[in-house]
């Protein structure tokens, strides 16, 4: 994390070798091939998982060789990483709202009907067609 | 009395020109100051409106309907026009080069480009003044802002405009932070500013590309009726606070980290005495950011949330106490025992802390679930947001403003007119504020057009304190714009500073520094060094 | 200032070598590509509280997305992100007709999968399976199978304005690279170009199973 501006002056750039890409490539390829097939069978709960796990895998190989995380500087590692925490903070505590509304007292959620009173009291009631969509 | 230097950014190039395709950090930062203090005249403005519709029950001089358009217009052009941009992109922007001994910012082009399109997004939300208002808050809380029918789409687009500039400032400094410091400046030599305004960075870079998605959802919901905020459609409206909520909580803190920064500075030079606590006041900043991204649910406690997660929101909510406590304590053992001076930028200092003290304190009112029911949507609520926004942010930027000034133009200003100016924008804020406390605990809602003669004469008290203030703010108005042209030459360290932008001229010249910078002394190192002032 | 004889022409005037410009460029790259994640981030969060809410309905809903079509897009778009990393490495070895060939490669592929994704939304907006409330499809079991589309259209439809706007980078990378801009020491741009197409890649290795492939 801690860079010092005094760089060296010859820092060279890395050039991977062409079989490397081309080998990424084709594992990609390869590793698309098998989500789909595995989105075939069906595993109950676990497909999900198998699909996120399959496109992370992929995911990584594309930043690790292709956009050359895997040999520069770890703190363009460290970006990615912390916005992919934040994005899972953002994910999570949404959730403990959306997963786990009506625990405590016995309120059920349900979806407001156009017939709820909320809709008539509100002033221009024509602006509501039959099904509730909003006209605006 | 020391003279003005002969060449000096101001002066290098002129005409209008040159000024509108500078890429000078310090000229974009003056094109950012004026911008802002546009913004914040006009907010102003809109807000001595409300309280003058307010000083009776009824109508005093506009509608209901007008009364709406208006405090979502003050709301909004407040946040996204004046505090978000305020201290980052016009201070900061003109100081953070300074302090680092750098040339410029990392990408000066991209520095440009966001002041352009901060302007456009100025424009476009003063065009939907014109085109039918939006009269939703500033928070444009579905289902009403898919119902009503104001410019919600032209207001909305305008704040997501201004979301990219916020973030090229954020991404910029990063990079500049990064980058950029002069040889021999480690981290833990930079400036406390430089440290809250990477802190700031960091939530602008991570926390505004989640509200530009969330008004590109809601133009899509009003444009297209996607659904997935109208519970008639099977969608969530409360799904649609979390969205703004998850921008605009560490938005909040995207207003206040840089303030801090800015009390950091002002507490130690004016103390003359080593900061206390340096890197405390440098990592709490960085918690501040941190638990920021946690709590955002604290404002939904009677939205319909689970209960559940209402009680992981308070909790986390009270850790945000700690890294603010530190900084607070760290300021006060700074000015224990200093050899304090009480220039004009030290009064805003001492507000500062009496002020942030309350609207910190009041926060944890409302951060308690049970307490909460009781005041949400208050005027506590109002009070408590002023008090740490205005006698947080505003005051610290006007500390700031006041402290940098003679760097920006090279000139003092009237230090007894500032004095005087202070003591009113201080007194009128409370006069404003502390009523408003009073009323919301007894239960007066806010956004109301009227209300019962029961809160009359607390609303008289909050108009005549926002009268106090407008006067206070047209004083400064007049001096600052008064020293500009007649100020006195300041000199380069008026203040006797030891940090680094202090080490050029007042005003610097166009390349910031006379040759290379090289760090010979750490920023507060008061003990070790007497510094030079002229 | 005082050692301008060896500073090439594309140093910018307050960096003080090469490196620290272009370490400089690399970190704000990544800080934008930061910044997408989390744009297109909201919708996943968006995504994962529908179809946690509405299981079967997204199931049922999914069917009507043509794998065939998602999939041959897929192996497309890895396609173009090899031709775009070995534009950059033809480059770093000098090879300035060979970067050309590869840009152009990329163009194509990127050309390629806008035309299926083409034909993958005229085909929906055919059968009335639009977003929100101009939504007329009756074939999908379940409650409000119209979030469903709106979220698909939005996902893929943010992701195509990254497509068209890489495109466009690209193409200004091909204008420089013919004008001789770039050499073997300096190809900052093109590799910044790289970056962004490949995040473009990479968000479509997402969507592809959470949309196309709910099992």
């Amino acid at each position: 994390m801690i860079e010092s501006t005094m760089i060296n002056r010859n820092s060279h750039h890395h050039i991977a070798p062409l079989w490397l890409y081309l080998a990424i490539g084709g594992a990609l390829l390869v590793l698309t091939a098998v989500t789909i097939t595995v989105s075939y069978i069906d595993l109950g709960g676990w497909n999900i998982v198998v699909a996120l796990v399959i496109a992370s895998i992929k995911g990584s190989l594309v930043a690790m060789f292709f956009m050359h995380l895997y040999y520069d500087k770890k703190i363009y590692t460290i970006v990615i990483v912390m916005g992919l925490l934040f994005l899972s903070i953002f994910i999570s505590l949404t959730m403990f709202d959306t997963g786990r509304r009506g625990d405590i007292y016995e309120i059920k959620s349900e979806p407001i009907k156009p017939e709820a009173d909320f809709y008539k009291e509100l002033p221009p009631a024509d602006s509501l067609d039959q099904t509730g969509h909003s006209e605006h | 009395m020391s003279s003005m230097p002969e060449k000096n950014y101001l002066t290098e190039k002129r005409g209008l020109k040159s000024w509108l395709l500078t890429l000078d950090h310090k000229r974009i930062g003056v094109m950012y100051l004026i911008g802002i203090s546009i913004s914040f005249a006009l907010g102003g403005i809109f807000a001595l409106l409300i309280r003058l519709e307010l000083l009776n029950p009824g109508r005093d001089i506009v509608g209901a309907q007008t009364y709406n358009q208006l405090f979502t217009l003050h709301g909004a052009v407040m946040i996204f026009l004046f505090i978000i941009p305020g201290i980052p992109a016009a201070l900061g922007n003109f100081v953070l080069p300074l302090m680092l001994g750098a040339k410029d910012v990392a990408f000066p082009r991209l520095n440009l480009a966001s002041w352009y399109i901060y302007v456009f997004g100025a424009l476009l939300a003063v065009v939907s003044i014109f085109t039918g208002s939006v009269d939703t808050g500033w928070t444009f809380y579905t289902p009403y802002s898919t119902q009503t029918s104001g410019a919600v789409v032209t207001m909305t687009l305008a704040a997501f405009i201004l979301g990219f500039s916020s973030i090229f400032t954020g991404l910029n400094f990063i990079v500049t932070i990064h980058k950029l410091r002069a040889p021999g400046m480690t981290w833990f030599k930079m400036p406390l500013f430089v440290w809250s305004l990477y802190a700031t960075a960091i939530i602008q870079v991570l926390a505004t590309p989640v509200l530009g998605i969330t008004l590109v959802l809601l133009i899509l919901e009003r444009v297209l009726g996607m659904g997935i905020f109208d519970p008639a459609m099977g969608g969530d409206p409360v799904l649609f606070q979390h969205f703004f909520w998850f921008y605009s909580h560490p938005a909040v803190y995207i207003m206040i980290l840089p303030a801090m920064g800015i009390i950091s500075e002002l507490i130690s030079t004016f103390s003359h005495k080593r900061i206390f606590g340096y890197r405390a006041i440098a990592f709490s900043s960085f918690g501040i950011a941190f638990i920021s991204f946690l709590v955002w649910g604290h404002h939904m406690f009677t939205s319909g949330q689970s209960e559940l997660a209402s009680m992981i929101f308070s909790f986390l909510t009270f850790f945000v106490a700690i890294p603010s406590g530190i900084k607070v304590f760290n300021w006060l053992a700074t000015l224990y025992k200093g050899s304090i001076s009480l220039d004009t930028p030290m009064l805003y200092a001492l507000s500062f802390l009496f002020l942030f003290a309350i609207g910190g304190l009041t926060g944890m009112f409302l951060a308690t679930t049970a307490t909460d029911i009781h005041l949400h949507d208050t005027y506590f609520v109002v009070a408590h947001f002023h008090y740490v926004m205005f006698g947080g942010t505003v005051i610290a930027f006007l500390g700031g403003l006041h402290f940098w000034w003679p760097k920006i133009w090279g000139r003092m200003y009237n230090e007894n007119w500032a004095k005087i100016s202070a003591l009113l924008v201080f007194v009128g804020f409370n006069v404003t504020f502390i009523s408003q406390f009073i009323m919301g605990i007894k239960g007066m809602p806010r956004r109301y057009y009227t209300y019962l003669d029961q809160y009359h004469r607390m609303h008289g008290f909050s108009t005549i304190g926002s009268w106090i203030m407008g006067l206070g703010f047209f004083i400064m108005v007049v001096y600052l714009v008064h020293s500009i042209y007649k100020g006195r030459p300041a000199g380069s360290n008026p203040w006797g500073s030891l940090t680094m932008e202090w080490e050029t001229t007042s005003p610097p010249p166009t390349e910031n520094f006379a040759g290379d910078m090289k760090l010979t002394h750490g920023p507060y190192d008061y003990d070790k060094i007497v510094p030079r002032t002229d | 200032m005082s050692h301008s004889k060896d500073r090439p022409s594309y140093l910018a005037h307050h960096f003080s070598d090469p490196a620290q410009q272009s370490d400089s460029a690399k970190l704000g790259m990544w800080i934008f590509i930061l910044t997408e994640i989390l744009l297109f981030g909201g919708l996943f969060v968006a995504y994962s509280i529908f179809r946690a809410w509405n299981p079967d309905m997204f199931y049922n809903a999914h069917k009507f997305l043509d794998v065939k079509m998602g999939g041959i897009n897929t192996v497309v778009l890895i396609t173009s992100s090899v031709t775009m990393a070995l534009s950059i490495r033809s480059m770093q070895l000098g090879r300035k007709k060979q970067t050309i060939g590869f840009l152009v490669a990329t163009l194509l592929f990127a050309a390629v999968f806008l035309v299926i994704k083409y034909l993958e939304y005229s085909h929906k907006f055919h059968l009335g399976q639009l977003p929100g409330k101009f939504y007329t499809f009756t074939g999908v079991k379940g409650n409000n199978p119209h979030i469903f589309f709106s979220i698909y259209f939005v996902m893929t439809g943010l992701h195509g304005v990254h497509v068209i706007a890489g495109m466009t980078v690209i193409v200004m990378m091909l204008v420089r690279t013919m004008r001789n801009r770039f050499s073997s020491e300096y190809y900052t741009p093109l590799e910044m170009t790289g970056l962004y197409w490949h995040l473009v890649d990479l968000i479509w290795i997402y969507l592809f199973p959470l949309l196309y492939l709910i099992g």
